[in-house]
């Protein structure tokens, strides 16, 4: 298996008429990603080399039986679009839109938790892939292949870097997962850890955290309850002045809280092991399985 | 002294800085006639507030007070709702008390699709320990206090002192607001209140130019795509001795003039003296971002030396691209450590 995408996934691209939002939908297309539809206001009847196009994410779930939404619009709209999904019966929302404002994304998050079985991954998150199977979003699926890994992270780069040193060295991954760089991700360690955990074919987990917040603490408490799969750790700003926003907007040191270095004591504290660059988190990852 | 003279006297001279602290750096004083005003003001103007320097001054009508109280709201992310703070121990001291004695703070979180309720307001004021008469006008200035929030899409409002006077009327003496940079394109009104003159040369340089740049302390000059790989980048770089001078994130689709503009913000900072560009092609094209270099080498012509990592999408291109076009002092490296340690050498004046 592999987690939030794969083989029964049914994409429907929010923004598909746009030139980024057209792009990554036929690269997800012709990954092997089933896209099934798109929604543009207004240009309903239309179609993208062959995707049609719907005015209302009812009206796409439907005509398409999409279970999978890609937010790719604007930032004034994309919350509004992320809600149009959910309440359409969409079960998994990947949010790629960066710049959504705080206020509008924490109430979102607050109605998509109390909308049961309705995932939202992101904003501001490069996607998920799960190698061989489906590309939701904007990672480069030609660095990474099928395998036992399963890697989740608040930053895209930073996961291209160490799933291409573990693809070095001959290790795939079952998953992908971006989180998204925003101060109220829809989704967070701590849930994908348990779909991590109960994914037969994940065997390792890595997680590439960053400064600002608290989910590497809360899952470092999760991970020594209820993981028993080995997890290697990355943190992101060390050298991160404090009252600073590094890129993302929820990488920041506020006073002293959300530094690198409490996250990383934190999760060594419950017996994961950190590295210190992107190359020795490959390198423990590498030890732990055998390679 | 328009101001002063208007209002009357006694009033308060105030230093308008964005810190907190004031009072206690000398930077609030009661003048009880026009000279005392003129004195106050011309010693407060100038002055040097943990590193900012008052160039505004406020006047206002001196209030007598009973009691300095302190409310805040803060957008609280781990709890992922507002919360919404009140203690009777306002004044200049917060921070103290909120180290020393954290339940003379009473707090509450507000369920963002409710709103903040008259019930919880009371419910503050009461664990507060409000006197009986000012529960409904503290419940009251709380509510404004949360709708202002909301509506300006804050990150934090603060009021400290909130002050009781003799009459006991509720007043908001002096206060702090925080911004979502990411909700400002609908609140133009705020977006104007943005002051160049305290902002970094470099940092308003890149934000004219759409870069995300933060100036730090050291000699090299960071460029990547991506927050995560730059602040990693930083960090890789601190590990081999180096000291990095920005945090530049070139972003999604680096496109050439955008490497044009961050080689001249990078550069224009003089306490550079070699240059690291980690370019881990995703959206971004290697070959893209070589060309860029190229074009920026051509105008802003760098007299610093430059190591270059370039990896992913097009990264057998762009190395060709730069390693024919023979650039002064670029040096190439294959991964992320290399890189960092070759940009080490060149910042001490080593040769590679």
């Amino acid at each position: 298996m592999s987690v939030l995408v794969g083989t029964d996934t049914r994409l429907c691209v929010s923004g598909i008429t746009g030139s980024e939002g057209s792009f990554h939908s036929l690269n997800n297309r012709a990954y092997g990603t089933n896209v099934v539809s798109g929604v543009t206001p207004g240009k309903g009847g239309q179609d993208v080399e062959g995707i049609p196009v719907f005015n209302t994410f009812h009206a796409a779930v439907e005509a398409s039986e999409a279970n999978t939404a890609m937010i790719f619009v604007p930032p004034p709209f994309a919350a509004d679009s992320i809600l149009e999904a959910a309440d359409a019966g969409i079960e998994t929302i990947i949010a790629i839109t960066e710049g959504i404002p705080a206020h509008e994304e924490l109430r979102v998050y607050t109605q998509i938790k109390r909308m049961p079985g309705v995932r939202l991954i992101g904003p501001n998150c490069p996607g998920v892939l799960s190698p061989g199977k489906a590309n939701v979003g904007i990672i480069p699926a030609s660095f990474f292949k099928e395998g036992n890994v399963g890697v989740m992270s608040r930053s895209g780069t930073l996961t291209y870097q160490i799933g291409n040193e573990l693809a070095q060295k001959g290790f795939g991954n079952s998953s992908i997962v971006g989180l998204g760089g925003d101060p109220i991700p829809g989704t967070s360690f701590v849930d994908v850890l348990e779909l991590f955990e109960n994914d037969d074919q994940t065997e390792l987990i890595v997680m590439s955290g960053e400064i600002g917040g608290d989910a590497e603490e809360v899952a470092a408490e999760y991970i020594a309850e209820h993981v028993t799969k080995p997890v290697v750790g990355y943190i992101a700003g060390f050298t991160a002045p404090p009252g600073k926003t590094m890129g993302h907007a929820g990488a920041i040191v506020s006073g002293s809280k959300g530094t690198a270095a409490a996250k990383a004591e934190a999760l060594e504290a419950k017996g994961v092991r950190v590295g210190r660059t992107p190359t020795q988190v490959a390198e423990i990852a590498i030890e732990i399985l055998g390679g | 002294m328009a101001a002063a003279e208007q209002i009357g006297y006694p009033c308060v001279v105030k230093a308008q800085v964005k810190i907190g602290g004031r009072g206690k750096a000398g930077g609030v004083k009661v003048a009880a006639n026009a000279d005392e005003a003129r004195e106050h003001a011309e010693a407060i103007l100038g002055m040097d507030i943990k590193g900012f320097t008052v160039y505004e001054l406020w006047i206002e009508e001196a209030s007598e007070i009973e009691a300095e109280y302190y409310a805040a709201i803060v957008f609280d992310r781990s709890a992922r709702a507002a919360l919404v703070m009140l203690s009777t121990q306002g004044g200049m001291d917060i921070e103290q008390v909120s180290e020393e004695n954290p339940d003379a703070i009473a707090t509450l979180h507000v369920d963002p699709l409710l709103g903040f309720q008259p019930f919880e307001a009371r419910r503050l004021a009461f664990d507060a320990g409000i006197d009986a008469d000012l529960i409904r006008p503290i419940g009251d200035f709380l509510t404004r206090l949360y709708e202002t929030f909301i509506a300006e899409e804050a990150m934090l409002v603060e009021v400290n002192p909130v002050i009781i006077t003799p009459e006991r009327k509720v007043r908001a003496l002096d206060s702090k607001v925080t911004l979502d940079e990411n909700a400002l394109f609908r609140h133009k009104e705020n977006a104007a209140l943005r002051d160049p003159s305290d902002e970094d040369p470099q940092e308003q340089m890149a934000r004219d130019r759409g870069l995300t740049y933060v100036k730090l302390d050291g000699d090299i000059g960071i460029l990547g795509n991506g927050a995560g790989l730059v602040m990693s980048t930083l960090d890789v770089v601190a590990q081999y001795g180096g000291s990095p001078a920005n945090f530049l994130d070139a972003g999604g689709g680096s496109k050439a003039d955008a490497i044009t503009s961050a080689v001249e913000v990078i550069c224009s900072n003089e306490k550079v003296k070699a240059v690291l560009f980690n370019i881990f092609g995703g959206i971004t094209r290697c070959d893209e971002v070589a060309n860029g270099l190229i074009e920026a080498f051509a105008s802003a012509k760098p007299s610093v030396p430059f190591v270059v990592r370039l990896d992913g999408t097009n990264d057998v291109e762009g190395r060709k691209i730069l390693a024919d076009a023979n650039l002064p002092g670029v040096y190439t490296a294959s991964t992320m450590n290399d890189a960092a340690e070759k940009v080490v050498a060149l910042a001490k004046g080593e040769s590679l």
